[in-house]
């Protein structure tokens, strides 16, 4: 929805939350059901209801609990039953610096201070244990913002019995923290107020008047960065970017100006905006950011512009690059096609206001930010929050390089005529087996993120894979795929509960980078020969179906599976008799962990 | 701005704030005629009739206001 789009209007936003809600529970489009704990320590219910709003415009249907006014300590070391029936899925803890219990005093001595330090930070190092150990979920973790004055002027920031100072050193050892532990997010509210204006987010009336840590308008930007975290949390960051090139990428029309003409690089302010602005996209291929180009543009034009010896990106940052004279919504239908990932994993940048428009009617859920002015095209894309990143694995940093292996890989089957044979040049290892450590934030990461080859869409926590992990009531495997082109990674998961002779399946998940490559049939063998050696005599799967995952409604059909059941809303059962089947796989060489 | 174009406009910020196109505001409305119009609404009404008229109330006048009408009355003296 438009109003609720950075940058949005935060007036409108609180004035009409109530129309905004109707019209977005009314939009008839499937949402994640998230239970949010919020442990305020201020008033927290309009930013509740306001981050309700930005969450359900990026996929995710909140129930909330709130902590009775600042119980957020009592209710995290001592949870009522509310809270405890609850079962939060992410524990918000919305502390200010009008939490803090007490500050340096300008006669303090440095041990003093230090001391009082160490105090702060245990009151809180104990609430966060205490939540992850109760309910082994997600926490965010608010942040110190600055103090809205400083007693001692500038030296307050320097001197360790300033505030300014104790606040920046307690942040320090919360972002230690956090660097150590998985699953435990901040929430950058220091950033936010510093970017927001400190002077009003913290004008005192807001605090003495409504005990609200921050002034009323603010309200919408605070809500808005936070939810960025929650959807990131659960799967719902974007995967790709496809940018527009004339004066998107560069200032000027490649096609009519000439290469020469184009402004990009050091020569005048307008070109060494286009540069900063290339650098910051060429930043997100390590972030694991699909680059595509969608540009309507000769594509000899569009490459000539890529090479200019001034610019950051070069035709090869990209994946994909439509230069073609195509209506913009197909090249991105068709980009999102040749990625295997949903058109609404795209972001696309386009100066063009026409373009835009055009791009979001056709193909829904296809995010095209308000790109006016060079100067201001970083600053929308990176608050829009789009990639936010949470969890960050080594696969992220491959990526870009494995899409591209893909294209190579569509480019040769076109030269095969039997399929098997080109399966078979494709050369292809995998490693099919147990869990191992190394991979967990992976495997979870798949889980919340796989959409389409997923037949139960089933989401972990860190906290909950670790525990599948522990326990020996589970058969686990995971599939990582390697070819000749490169290293897929982890690709593919499967958990299944025991239960007697029978194996229950949980989660059946792949990624759709490795489609048609007879992966699934890998995994299935595995899992067959897991459940002979565990005496397992029938597998059972279920097919819950989504919004997205249309593709694997036959895959336990494929799999040779029997359908025992299936209810009106389409819910399926499938049975698998485990003396009957035979392998089926013949073209990936499957290896177990340490063999490979 | 007259009274009157004053009540008119802030009529829409009360329908767009309790969602209800049917409120119609004049000086002696409180907060008992309207069904929402709680403590945490307050704010938010504030809010809006701040935006609504470019101006700021004070923090004393937030809590005092007893109708409609003492709030049309310092927007009269702010604008």
């Amino acid at each position: 929805m438009f109003e609720l789009e950075y940058p949005f209007d935060s007036a409108y936003i609180m004035k009409k939350r109530k129309s905004i809600k109707k019209t977005l529970l009314s939009d008839g489009s499937v949402r994640l059901k998230k239970n949010i704990a919020v442990l305020g320590g201020s008033t927290t219910n309009d930013i509740v209801t306001v981050m309700e709003l930005f969450l359900l415009n990026m996929g995710i249907e909140p129930t909330f609990y709130q902590s009775e006014y600042a119980q957020y300590w009592q209710d995290a070391m001592f949870p009522g039953e509310e809270l405890q029936n609850f079962n939060p899925d992410i524990v918000f803890i919305h502390t200010t610096n009008r939490n803090i219990t007490e500050f340096p005093n300008v006669t303090d001595k440095p041990e003093e201070v230090d001391e009082l330090l160490e105090k702060e930070f245990a009151r809180y190092k104990q609430m966060w244990n205490a939540v992850s150990e109760r309910f082994k979920c997600p926490i965010i973790q608010n942040n110190f913002e600055m103090p809205f004055y400083r007693l001692m002027g500038n030296k307050d920031c320097s001197d360790y019995r300033g505030r300014e100072n104790f606040i920046s050193r307690l942040n320090m050892k919360f972002y230690e923290y956090s660097s150590q532990t998985g699953n435990f997010y901040i929430n950058d509210i220091n950033y936010i107020s510093a970017s927001y204006g400190l002077k009003e987010w913290s004008n005192p009336l807001y605090w003495n008047m409504y005990k609200y840590a921050l002034c009323f308008a603010a309200i919408p930007e605070f809500a808005f960065n936070t939810a960025n975290i929650v959807k990131s949390v659960f799967g719902k960051n974007k995967k790709a970017l496809a940018l527009d090139l004339d004066n998107t990428l560069w200032g000027g029309v490649v096609g009519d100006d000439g290469v020469e003409h184009i402004q990009i690089g050091q020569e005048t302010g307008v070109a060494q905006s286009y540069y900063e602005f290339q650098n910051y996209i060429k930043a997100h291929k390590d972030l694991g950011i699909m680059l595509t180009v969608c540009s309507k543009n000769d594509e000899e034009n569009a490459i000539a512009g890529l090479n200019h010896p001034e610019g950051v990106l070069k035709p090869d940052d990209f994946i994909i690059v439509k230069a073609n004279w195509e209506n913009k919504d197909r090249n991105i239908a068709n980009t999102a096609a040749e990625l295997n990932i949903l058109p609404e994993a795209i972001v696309f940048v386009d100066d063009n206001p026409a373009e835009r428009e055009i791009v979001k009617a056709q193909l829904q859920g296809v995010k095209a930010p308000t790109m006016d002015g060079v100067e201001n095209y970083i600053q929308t894309l990176d608050r829009s929050g789009f990639f936010e990143v949470t969890t960050f694995s080594e696969d992220d940093l491959k990526r870009n390089e494995m899409y591209k292996a893909n294209v190579q890989r569509a480019a040769q089957q076109a030269t095969f005529e039997n399929y098997e044979d080109y399966l078979l040049s494709l050369d292809m290892n995998a490693v099919i087996d147990d869990f191992i450590p190394m991979y967990i934030q992976r495997i979870t990461q798949l889980s919340n993120k796989s959409n389409q080859f997923n037949v139960t869409t089933k989401r972990y926590t860190t906290a909950e894979m670790e525990e599948v992990f522990a326990s020996d009531e589970y058969i686990r495997l995971y599939g990582k795929l390697t070819d000749k082109f490169g290293d897929n990674g982890v690709v593919s998961v499967v958990i299944g509960k025991k239960d007697g002779t029978t194996l229950n399946m949980e989660l059946w998940l792949m990624s759709c980078r490795v489609l048609k490559r007879d992966m699934e049939l890998a995994m299935l063998d595995t899992l067959v020969e897991k459940c002979r050696e565990q005496g397992i005599e029938t597998i059972k799967g279920c097919y819950y179906p989504t919004a997205k995952n249309g593709m694997v409604k036959e895959l336990y059909k494929f799999f040779g599976f029997e359908k025992i059941s299936e209810d009106e809303e389409g819910n399926t059962v499938w049975q698998l008799n485990v003396a009957d089947y035979t392998k089926r796989n013949n073209v990936i060489k499957v290896h177990g962990n340490g063999d490979a | 701005m007259t009274e009157e174009e004053i009540y008119e406009r802030l009529n829409e910020v009360f329908q767009d704030v309790f969602d209800d196109d049917t409120i119609e505001v004049d000086d002696l409305t409180t907060a008992d005629d309207i069904d929402d119009w709680d403590s945490l609404e307050h704010i938010n009404l504030i809010a809006a009739v701040e935006e609504e008229f470019g101006i700021k109330f004070k923090m004393g006048e937030v809590s005092t206001m007893k109708d409609v009408g003492e709030m049309v009355d310092i927007i009269m003296s702010r604008i």
